[in-house]
């Protein structure tokens, strides 16, 4: 073996029922030692590819290796291997965060003392040891979900996964579990981790995997991504006296951005802003002042950035907003209110 | 097996730590049969053709036998509760039995069971009923209840991982109550009209009732009844044993395939 896979997947299939096909011949190929962000719309299949990964769910077709061991055939040496924590995975409610530690340390065999050791150690890590002696349904959502964390970490697995690990929480809990993530990958733990927000990919991710429709769609680092599209392009409208005035002035900004990017612009009349994400990577600042310069738009900036990963994922699946729900499917992700919002514009 | 053991031993844990927690849902449970011994014993006893002290006596076995039927309810509520809940995932995810899960539950409400049907015979004691058949006939009637809660508790687990659904498991749970209507545990099933008498005889609860007063020396089986009403004790051990032979594997089967 040369380059070790902790994560092998090739041809999954997944149906659910006649109408849903959740995975349609999913390869997925993680290195050993690295995080691979796994990103896509609700109902992509992000979670039924997970839910087979850790033996929850038998596929229709395909394989898949997880730490060297077939999820089918040898799916005790798989459990032995792996970590779970997310959406689902969940610990008991009624319990204390330090009996359900310790229930699952006894479970995976870290009996007597060391057990209550280790569940005291990841009590203090993620910051519970103040709490460990209240029920955890009186957890706050970050709370909980660095419990979820802290119980799929009781042996050091060598393949953690995590499905929306951060999905509703606020930016504080968001940064310990990020910040716990990172130093896991760095201890070598190979982590798989699936997210609706590109900015959680492009920070903790060496590579990113993009889900459509069941199948991987686009896959690559998150700088490859970023430079397979071209530049988001982004002009700034001066003030105008009138509503009508504003308003030609940011239809003709958005007519030029059409012309030159052959994408549809996003436009914020709030902001008197008009972007689009350029096809044509040779797209540059002084050609596009011109343009917008001889169509008469009254500009008061004009810019050309990198891509967001929001940006390259809207463009490469096609899709004008990333959680459309187009296969619906009984697994679906939570709704969440502030990404939405995000999108809004 | 040792590993069936330690882990079922783990859950088992678990669930008594819940209790711990929460007894007031255990007491209230408790609570149940007992008010209904009272308000059945006294409200209805005093209409019945039946001497009131003599139903109340009726009565308590009945109770006895529903209570264990409840094991149904609980094992349903339980289950799909810890679906709904993503902790059957988490411990589908670890590398434990497949069977413990399960067996943890039912056998924690095995002894949680014992120990609340103690308030329920101290109550029925004081209001008339009597242990007529010796220790061995009311420790043969104990075995007989708890086998057939342990089976209740079983079905009421497999149904649950089929339901999913705590409110659903919670509002199929609380219809669960008209099965011991539909037996001879609260009346006599010979005063029942003829296909009614059928479907109340072959009721595994009215082999349970009639099993525990024929062995309390309460009242012999009804000779001209159903078989296992007639022959309460072999009809009530073969029922139970009927239903884990066939709920055990299901509901076992079916935790560990819980996506389908």
């Amino acid at each position: 073996m040369t380059t070790t896979y902790a994560v092998l997947s090739e041809g999954l299939e997944k149906r659910y029922g006649a109408d849903v096909h959740a995975l349609r011949g999913l390869d997925l190929a993680v290195a050993e030692g690295t995080v691979c962000g796994v990103l896509g719309p609700n109902g992509a299949g992000k979670t039924t590819a997970v839910r087979i990964l850790t033996t929850l769910t038998a596929p229709d077709a395909g394989t898949a290796l997880v730490a060297g061991h077939d999820v089918l055939t040898d799916p005790r040496a798989v459990r032995r291997s792996i970590g779970v924590a997310g959406q689902y995975a969940s610990v008991d409610g009624e319990l204390t965060g330090r009996e359900n530690l310790r229930l699952f340390a006894k479970l995976l065999r870290i009996r007597g003392p060391a057990g209550r050791a280790r569940a005291d150690e990841l009590l203090e890590r993620f910051e519970l040891t103040d709490a460990a002696d209240r029920a955890a349904r009186t957890y706050s959502g970050g709370m909980r979900r660095r419990l979820d964390l802290a119980a799929s970490l009781l042996t050091r697995p060598r393949v953690l996964f995590l499905d929306e690990p951060t999905t509703g929480l606020d930016p504080h809990s968001r940064n310990q579990i990020w910040r716990a993530v990172r130093e896991l990958a760095d201890g070598g733990t190979t982590v798989l981790l699936t997210t609706q927000y590109l900015e959680e990919a492009d920070r903790l991710a060496d590579d990113i995997v993009l889900i459509d429709r069941g199948r991987a769609a686009h896959r690559g680092t998150p700088a490859e991504l970023k430079a397979r599209i071209g530049s988001y392009a982004e002009v700034v409208l001066a003030e105008e006296p009138t509503e009508a005035a504003a308003e030609t002035a940011i239809l003709a900004a958005a007519a030029v951005l059409d012309q030159l990017t052959g994408a549809e612009p996003a436009l914020d009349r709030e902001r008197r802003t008009a972007g689009a994400v350029a096809k044509d990577p040779a797209l540059t600042l002084p050609r596009l002042v011109r343009e917008l310069d001889a169509a008469g738009v009254p500009v008061a900036d004009a810019s050309l950035r990198p891509p967001t990963l929001d940006e390259v994922f809207l463009r490469l699946t096609d899709r004008t907003d990333p959680r459309a729900p187009h296969t619906p499917h009984r697994h679906d992700e939570p709704h969440d209110e502030r990404h939405d919002k995000e999108h809004a514009a | 097996m040792n590993a069936i053991a330690y882990d079922s031993g783990a859950v088992l844990g678990r669930h008594l730590q819940r209790i711990r927690h929460a007894p007031g849902v255990v007491i209230l449970t408790q609570a149940m049969p007992i008010n209904m011994l009272l308000f059945f014993g006294y409200v209805f006893g005093s209409a019945l053709a039946m001497p009131g002290e003599q139903y109340r006596a009726y009565l308590v076995p009945g109770l006895l036998a529903a209570t264990a039927a409840g094991g149904i309810m609980t094992g349903m509520f339980q289950a799909s509760q810890d679906v709904q809940r993503g902790v059957m995932d988490r411990f589908l995810t670890l590398p434990m039995s497949r069977v413990a899960v399960p067996l943890g539950q039912t056998a924690a409400d095995l002894l949680t069971t014992a120990a609340g049907m103690v308030p329920l015979l101290l109550v029925g004691l004081a209001v008339g009923w009597r242990i007529e058949g010796g220790v061995l006939g009311a420790l043969g009637a104990l075995g007989l209840l708890l086998l057939f809660r342990f089976a209740a508790n079983w079905v009421g687990t497999y149904l649950g991982l089929l339901i999913r659904n705590e409110e659903a498991a919670g509002q199929l749970g609380a219809t669960t109550f008209i099965l011991p209507l539909l037996s001879n545990a609260y009346i006599p099933a010979e005063g029942l009209p003829g296909w009614l008498r059928v479907v109340a005889e072959w009721n595994p609860i009215s082999a349970l009732a009639a099993a525990v007063r024929d062995l309390c020396g309460n009242a012999a089986p009804a000779a001209d009844a159903a078989w296992p009403v007639a022959h309460p004790v072999a009809g009530s051990l073969l029922w139970s044993l009927l239903l884990l032979a066939l709920f055990v594997p299901l509901a076992v089967r079916r935790y560990a395939r819980s996506d389908a």
